[in-house]
């Protein structure tokens, strides 16, 4: 469990956090200069805030009125670079060990051997770092930092510098890596899809303040934070589990609070946990169930609110059985429709419009349900 | 057969002797100098710099003179020394490898500060966060990355010292077996009738020697490179 309020005044920017990370992933999610890395820089002990406290399980790192600051390497917490830092004169091993080695055989909690299966560098091991891919020098990283027995890991952005092939292998190797090791993971990204993807928790920054936080389908799921969670991919997000696949159709069904989603093919096992971003543009709405329809997807709901948005548009949230469905439809279709809170309505979504990457596996991170 | 005369064999061995002491007493206060120049910031700074680089672009002979006037037998330096370490500098090869390493410092300083000043900090914080010291992330992260630079400078420093006349010669005088190094044999040389063809041997040996420093230097950095990019 990490604790941090903190304070910090950098040239006309001011930071002010106050944030709480539990077991499981959580990320540090905002746009570009919202204070994100200086965050965790402050964490590892890297930077110095102007005041406030951080813990980590009840042990204080930093508390200005204590007058505690640990040294970066008393405070026992992996730090994955963006850049990966991989030491240039040591061999893969060596780098995986240089950590390691500082750490009294008594206290490791994590096994080179596991490391290595867990994210695929065995065939790497003699190289130098100069020698390896972009990917594969994440990879290193990761490896480097978890067997240090860290309390806490935190990642920089480490799939910013790749490009989209690696950025979604590697992608599974965390996640995969998070399930595996169980470490509590603080997770900065400016990406919805690996937020999607890996975090339970979302911590959501603006201008060095911290705007909102809780599980991600609720933050995800909220018009207030549009502005900040993405305009362009404004949907909701819900929790599935997928019932069953029709290969001949190439269509995979998925259950969800509000009965069943058709999607496109998922090659997940039928139980598979997953998490699922509708898209508010790709749902229509209508009064009455439509028929003789392409659409797959007609699901019951009722209105909850009906937001402007910019240049006549309007977000419209839906309550389809728990589960929040948000229809970015036009302001006259509104008004023509007089859709009003309290309403009932049927969100039509193609089944097509559900595809793979808006489909997320929850399950092979050994995650538990919330 | 080019075979060496007492003589030319006597000055060349001092020389090299002379050099390596040079180069040997000077790195760890040149590493540190470098380092303090490159990391940290305070006031006479720039004092501190200009003080370091000073022996490049006076004359040697005026290095010389005040390392004769301060380390000499009555100099304030040289009478604490001779007093409490039995140690005399003027006019011995002590004396000689200590001129010569004034004169070579801003030379290993530069080479050290420059190779610091490109390391990349970001590799020290990772270092850090993987629960290394200070002290030990200097030594098993800069100093590995440095090396190259240190290399350098300790060549740079090393082939000074072996031209070093000026400074030698005020400071140490001409002494044989003792500070006739071969700049110092050559000059004396050059300076006696009939001396030219000794002279000219000694002027070869120097060439010999200068050169196989350099390609030495050379060779040794390529392998330093290569080791950091795998």
């Amino acid at each position: 469990m990490l604790d941090v309020r903190i304070t910090r005044r950098q040239g006309a920017f001011a930071l002010d956090v106050d944030l709480a990370a539990g077991p499981g992933v959580t990320a540090l999610f905002g746009p570009s200069g919202s204070g994100k890395t200086s965050v965790i820089d402050m964490v590892a002990g890297l930077s110095r805030p102007d005041q406030g406290r951080i813990a980590v399980d009840g042990r204080v790192l930093f508390d200005s009125r204590a007058g505690v600051d640990l040294a970066p390497e008393r405070r026992r917490l992996g730090y994955v670079f963006q850049d990966a830092r991989l030491f240039p004169h040591l061999s893969v091993l060596a780098n995986l060990r240089f950590g390691m080695d500082r750490v009294p055989a008594a206290e490791r909690s994590v096994a080179v051997g596991d490391v290595v299966d867990v994210l695929g560098i065995g065939h790497l091991l003699d190289r130098r770092p100069a020698r390896l891919s972009g990917g594969e020098k994440q990879r290193v990283a990761i490896g480097r930092a978890l067997l240090a027995s860290p309390r806490i890991l935190l990642m920089d952005e480490p799939l910013a510098a790749l490009d989209m092939g690696r950025k979604d292998e590697l992608l599974a190797f965390i996640a995969g890596m998070a399930g595996r090791f169980a470490m509590p993971i603080l997770y900065v990204s400016h990406a919805v899809d690996e937020v999607l993807r890996l975090a339970d928790t979302l911590v959501l920054m603006e201008a060095g303040r911290v705007a909102a936080s809780g599980p991600v389908e609720d933050i995800l799921s909220r018009a207030d934070l549009r502005h900040l969670t993405g305009r362009g991919e404004a949907g909701a997000v819900i929790r599935a589990e997928v019932r069953g696949h029709d290969p001949g159709c190439g269509i995979t069904a998925l259950a969800f609070a509000g009965g069943t989603l058709l999607a496109g093919p998922v090659d997940l096992p039928v139980g598979a946990a997953v998490r699922v971003r509708i898209h508010a543009r790709d749902v229509a709405l209508a009064l009455v169930p439509p028929t003789d329809i392409s659409v797959r997807n007609i699901l019951e709901g009722r209105v909850v609110s009906v937001t402007p948005a910019a240049g006549h548009v309007v977000d419209v949230m839906l309550d389809c059985g728990g589960a929040v469905i948000w229809s970015q439809i036009t302001a006259l279709a509104q008004s023509q429709l007089k859709l009003v809170p309290g309403g009932r309505a049927f969100a039509l979504l193609k089944a097509v419009t559900v595809s793979r990457s808006d489909i997320a596996d929850q399950s092979r991170t050994g995650r538990r349900e919330r | 057969m080019f075979s060496l005369t007492p003589l030319e064999a006597e000055a060349l061995s001092l020389s090299l002797l002379v050099s390596g002491w040079a180069v040997a007493g000077s790195l760890p206060l040149g590493i540190l100098c470098a380092w303090v120049l490159a990391r940290l910031d305070f006031p006479g700074k720039s004092l501190l710099d200009g003080l370091i680089h000073l022996p490049l672009v006076l004359p040697p002979v005026v290095v010389g003179y005040v390392l004769l006037v301060l380390l000499g037998r009555r100099g304030p330096v040289g009478a604490w020394l001779h007093d409490w370490f039995g140690v005399t500098l003027a006019f011995t090869w002590k004396g000689a490898a200590v001129a010569s390493a004034v004169v070579a410092f801003p030379l290993l300083v530069r080479a050290i500060r420059l190779s610091l000043e490109g390391v990349d900090r970001g590799l020290e914080q990772a270092a850090r966060t993987l629960g290394c010291g200070p002290l030990r992330t200097f030594l098993t992260v800069t100093m590995p990355l440095v090396a190259p630079g240190v290399l350098t400078g300790a060549i740079l420093c090393f082939a000074r010292s072996l031209s070093e006349f000026g400074a030698t010669i005020t400071f140490v005088s001409n002494i044989p077996g003792e500070t006739r190094t071969l700049p110092v044999a050559l000059y004396a040389l050059t300076q006696m009738p009939g001396g030219d063809e000794a002279a000219l041997r000694l002027c070869v040996i120097s060439v010999a020697v200068a050169f196989a420093a350099l390609l030495a230097a050379e060779w040794l950095s390529r392998r330093v490179q290569a080791r950091l990019r795998g």
